[in-house]
């Protein structure tokens, strides 16, 4: 076994800081592996790890790097912790509804790990604090959920010229793969454009199986660990994808564009100023109508004379419990075509606002509707 | 014959995760071939792999070549 390399030797391998008795005892399983070593055990103290997102994927990511003493973890994520989170995100409890899921899941870990510093984000990750906040650490996780924040994380990372290890799930597939190292491709390379809004929803619109974002974010933890102790072959240039149902798994081969990413480098490309929401197609769509929860209220005092129809689930709460409610859930709306007026104002309501705009689209599009309203921001704050 | 996979909202558009295909000459043609057979794909984003190499350009394809349809997934 190769334990005998210290903190003073000269290291081209990356940065080191010795380890306490309490430590060397608490990591003994990594120590004895002839891999890790006490060395390797050092430059995982040393190491400086932004996740950004503290959800599905964020939760695996951040237990298993703050049990591998991973030295500097940062933790960003703006939403608080929501009952249905539960079913998947692992760092929370009950006890943790309301609270933001940063705060929460850095008071969870520092009792997994108290050697583990922790630095915690509550803002929006944004284009004015991105490259500043990159810069201060050595490897970036990817854990979010919409396309917007991905290529936002993605062009940071290709500007700070930092590795990201990204991870992304839908239902019961996944895919992970490792970013911008050693002149390997990026997300652009692999997807340059991204895909018309509203038409890949996310988990919170079309459901995951819990334990996915538990499988795909270890392998992205066991990436970022790779990275650190400079071991294996890590999944750079190859996209691993894996399938719940049948356990089968692909990798396939992404070659680095060098116009991508010489377009995110240029001088002129404006980082700072780029609006990735308006990139992704997530502002309004010309001439979509739209209503607030405020304002449907208000047709409802008036008793004004129109239609609701939600296309959710009929499980899926806070329901709407008024007489003018037809329910036709997102992929029976072709055998329910009938059901909606075409004369009527009709308002489209989802939970979230991204069914209900795929719905219009569609209708609009198949059907010649065009007397539908968007309940954009979703029902899930009907009171 | 061609081997195509399917992955996420692809396979569930089209209801199936694989099939054999007809060989046809290029990646281009393919994919007027499989829009027309399968029009929902119009409206859907993804990219091709072909023998596990995700490509961008529209190359020339051979008997028993295995291509993937990968979709973009955004959820954490």
């Amino acid at each position: 076994m190769n334990k005998q390399t210290g903190t003073n030797n000269p290291s081209s391998e990356g940065l080191r800081e010795a380890l306490s008795d309490n430590e060397k005892n608490r990591y003994s399983r990594h120590i004895s592996l002839e891999m890790v070593g006490l060395s390797g055990q050092e430059k995982l103290k040393a190491a400086k790890v932004l996740v950004v997102g503290a959800g599905g994927l964020g939760c695996p990511i951040l237990q298993y790097l703050t049990a591998a003493g991973v030295g500097t973890i940062g933790i960003i994520d703006f939403d608080t912790v929501d009952e249905t989170n539960l079913q998947r995100q692992i760092l929370f409890t009950v006890n943790d509804i309301g609270i933001n899921k940063a705060i929460t899941a850095e008071k969870r870990l520092s009792q997994l790990n108290p050697f583990v510093n922790f630095n915690v984000y509550t803002d929006k990750l944004t284009t004015q604090n991105a490259l500043a906040l990159f810069t201060d650490y050595d490897i970036i996780v990817d854990g979010t959920d919409n396309f917007s924040t991905r290529y936002l994380i993605n062009d940071a990372s290709i500007i700070t010229n930092k590795p990201l290890v990204y991870g992304a799930i839908y239902k019961f597939e996944g895919q992970v793969t490792v970013f911008n190292h050693n002149n390997g491709p990026s997300y652009r390379c692999l997807f340059p454009e991204p895909p018309k809004a509203g038409s890949v929803p996310n988990c919170s619109d079309v459901g995951v199986i819990g334990v996915l974002p538990g499988l795909i974010g270890t392998q992205q933890a066991n990436e970022v660990l790779k990275l650190i102790l400079e071991i294996g072959t890590p999944l750079s240039g190859k996209l691993f994808t894996y399938n719940a149902l049948d356990n089968s798994s692909l990798t396939l081969n992404v070659n680095r564009s060098e116009a991508e990413i010489a377009k995110v480098k240029s001088d002129d490309y404006g980082f700072e100023t780029m609006d990735y929401d308006f990139f992704c197609g997530i502002l309004k769509q010309e001439n979509l109508k739209e209503i607030s929860i405020e304002s449907l209220k208000q047709w409802y005092e008036e008793s004004k004379d129109f239609q609701v129809i939600d296309v959710r689930a009929d499980w899926e709460q806070p329901r709407i419990n008024k007489d003018n409610v037809v329910v036709i859930p997102l992929d029976e709306l072709q055998e329910g075509i009938n059901k909606i007026s075409k004369t009527k104002d009709v308002v489209v309501v989802c939970q979230h606002g991204v069914r209900s705009r795929f719905a219009i689209e569609a209708l609009e599009r198949e059907y010649n509707f065009t007397n539908l309203i968007d309940l954009s921001e979703g029902a899930v704050n009907w009171k | 014959m061609l081997k195509l996979k399917y992955f996420g909202m692809i396979a569930e558009a089209i209801h199936k995760s694989e099939e054999d295909f007809l060989l046809v000459e290029n990646l281009e043609k393919l994919t007027l071939q499989l829009e027309s057979e399968y029009p929902k794909l119009k409206d859907l984003n993804y990219k091709f792999a072909v023998n596990q190499t995700l490509v961008a350009t529209n190359i020339t394809l051979k008997e028993n070549d295995e291509i993937a349809l990968l979709p973009p997934f955004a959820g954490g």
